[in-house]
């Protein structure tokens, strides 16, 4: 019985979990040429290996098609509701670090905490008749975030790229998004709540819950997880 | 097995509670079940899209599957009805669950709302009515009253922007608190606010003004801030008698009587506490056991945000697991909201069937 193990398909990320299963004596690598996504893994006996969109793992994992796979843990957060019932966190892998933060324009000299960012966006749907806008592709977390701490009117608005100029643009008055060194919202004239992380995010080496296990799976699991020191 | 929260069992007992409500003179109403979003979104913001199924029509623009009755219920009063008026509503009801898969995401809701009329008999009306229909299956009673609250933050001798702030969070209890410890000196001003008000330039070394939030709101929000470090704290009294309201929780004569000493003090909750005793004085007159009866001073303050006056709720103390079989409570200031100018005292309740019959064939 083969367990199925989902890994980023390109970039930096599959690099990087390349590296890291190879520091552990386990060479993970792409069959046949480079456009094809299927792959192989060297140094123990059934796993098979299949590289995916680091986006779409998580609902792979979710569904169990997947018996573990490797993404970014804000991708889970977003993408599988009730995350913690159908996945287990089996290791951090310490790279593929972002943070998903809320960030507001630099000339917002008022404006440092949650609490700011609350009063002004009651006063600013008092002055232009909608509610303030914060731009997103992480509408779950970032909903939850803002309940959990009692900001109210403010709406989302969807952004699946360039988040960072969206204020500038005015479709947006604030940003909720990823971000490594914070560099980049900088040089778009944004700041960082100092109350505003959402989550912390970084690579990670998931189990689904949902997947099936035999007996037969759950030795392979045990072996791997021997190779992986987990 | 057990009975579906659209079963046939559900089915008949929301047909068994519609028959209760229109043999009070209650008037069926019915209501489209894909609701235009932006109404909903406008009263309960974006935390609505994590409960409500939003989906799109081309024309229409987005629309929700009606997450609860009562919006549509009173939009169609405020356009069409005349007061006084009473109706009664039944039908399904779909709730996204994002945590909970055990938790169904369409079920059967049964009502009884009541337009118009003397706000104490009409309290009374609806809970003696809910609570009568539902008669055998021993439930809990929980009752509160979000008026009081309201009234004595209305009357805090402090600024109208600190009330308002408070009476815009009165159903985010977190933040409420967090506000009021800082109208009350009992967290220090940040050190950003504190940094912000003593410079002579605030806006030297800033980045860029972007986006449509200009220069000047930002001048406006300093000088509200001014305003407010200038704003004498609100004092230990005061917090005090705001700390005994959110923290009561008895019997309602003794949280009568305790909101007698407070209204001594503080004059401002007295119409409230008036209105208090007339609802429980109209409630014993229906029968209801006021004496045994709970009263929590923050009940209602986490559901639905426009519960405003007398709220209540029925739970089986031996189905804990499950939620409340019925809730409700008086929104005056959503008939307002919804009603373009126009308002209208209203009050009602809403009992889920497939509870009732779960917890009805558990007690068999």
């Amino acid at each position: 019985m083969t367990i199925r193990l989902g890994v980023p398909s390109k970039g930096r990320l599959m690099e990087k979990t390349f590296d890291w299963f190879g520091a552990r004596g386990l060479t993970l690598r792409k069959r046949g040429n480079d456009r094809e996504y299927a792959g192989v893994v060297e140094g123990i006996d059934g796993v098979e290996l299949a590289l995916l969109s680091a986006g779409e793992i998580p609902r792979e994992l979710a569904a169990g098609r997947l018996h573990l796979g490797v993404t970014g843990s804000d991708l889970v957060r977003e993408k599988v509701a009730g995350w913690d019932l159908r996945l287990r966190e089996l290791a951090q892998m310490g790279f593929g670090g972002a943070d998903l933060v809320i960030a507001v324009p630099q000339g917002w000299v008022d404006v440092d905490t949650l609490d700011d960012l609350d009063a002004v966006a009651a006063a600013f749907r008092r002055d232009h008749g909608f509610r303030l806008r914060i731009a997103t592709k992480y509408h779950r977390l970032t909903r939850e975030f803002l309940k959990e701490h009692g900001v109210a009117d403010y709406q989302l608005v969807d952004s699946q790229g360039a988040t960072e100029g969206v204020v500038r643009n005015e479709t947006a008055e604030a940003i909720s998004d990823i971000t490594s060194t914070g560099e980049t919202l900088r040089a778009n004239g944004l700041k960082i709540l100092s109350d505003g992380m959402i989550h912390s995010s970084q690579a990670t080496l998931f189990r689904s819950s949902t997947a099936e296990w035999s007996e037969a799976h759950r030795a392979t699991l045990d072996a791997l997880e021997d190779k992986l020191g987990l | 097995m057990m009975p579906g929260p659209m079963g046939p069992e559900a089915r008949a007992e929301a047909a068994r509670l519609s028959a209760i409500f229109e043999g009070l003179g209650a008037q069926p109403v019915d209501t489209s079940i894909l609701q235009p979003a932006d109404v909903l979104l406008d009263l309960y913001g974006e935390d609505i899209r994590a409960r409500a199924y939003v989906t799109a029509d081309p024309l229409r623009g987005e629309m929700m599957l009606r997450p609860d009755f009562t919006v549509p219920v009173v939009r169609a009063h405020m356009d069409e009805g005349g007061d006084p008026a009473r109706y009664s509503y039944a039908g399904e009801v779909f709730r996204r669950q994002e945590t909970d898969p055990a938790r169904p995401i369409e079920f059967l809701q049964v009502g009884f709302e009541i337009f118009g009329g003397e706000p104490a008999q009409a309290d009374a009306e609806v809970f003696a009515t809910i609570s009568g229909a539902l008669e055998g299956l021993e439930l809990r009673p929980a009752t509160g009253d979000i008026g009081i609250l309201m009234a004595a933050v209305r009357g805090l001798k402090t600024s109208e922007a600190r009330k308002g702030a408070l009476l815009r969070h009165v159903w985010r209890p977190r933040r409420f608190r967090a506000l009021l410890d800082r109208y009350g000196a009992r967290t220090p001003l940040p050190a950003h606010k504190k940094a912000l008000l003593a410079a002579a330039d605030p806006f030297e070394g800033a980045g860029p003004a972007l986006g449509l939030r200009g220069r000047r709101e930002v001048e406006a929000r300093i000088a509200t801030l001014r305003a407010e470090a200038d704003t004498r704290p609100l004092s230990e009294e005061e917090m005090a008698l705001v700390d005994m309201i959110l923290d009561l929780r008895e019997t309602a004569p003794n949280v009568l009587s305790a909101l007698r000493d407070i209204a001594v003090d503080m004059p401002a909750i007295g119409d409230a506490v008036t209105g208090l005793t007339r609802r429980l004085d109209a409630m014993s007159a229906r029968g209801i056991d006021v004496d045994a009866l709970p009263f929590e001073g923050s009940f209602g303050r986490t559901t639905l945000e426009y519960y405003d006056g007398f709220v209540f709720g029925f739970q089986s103390p031996t189905r804990a697991d499950l939620p409340p079989v019925a809730t409700g409570g008086r929104y005056d200031a959503l008939t307002r909201h919804l009603g373009k100018g126009r308002a209208v005292p209203a009050v009602g309740g809403v009992i889920r069937p497939e509870l009732a019959v779960q917890i009805r064939e558990g007690r068999a």
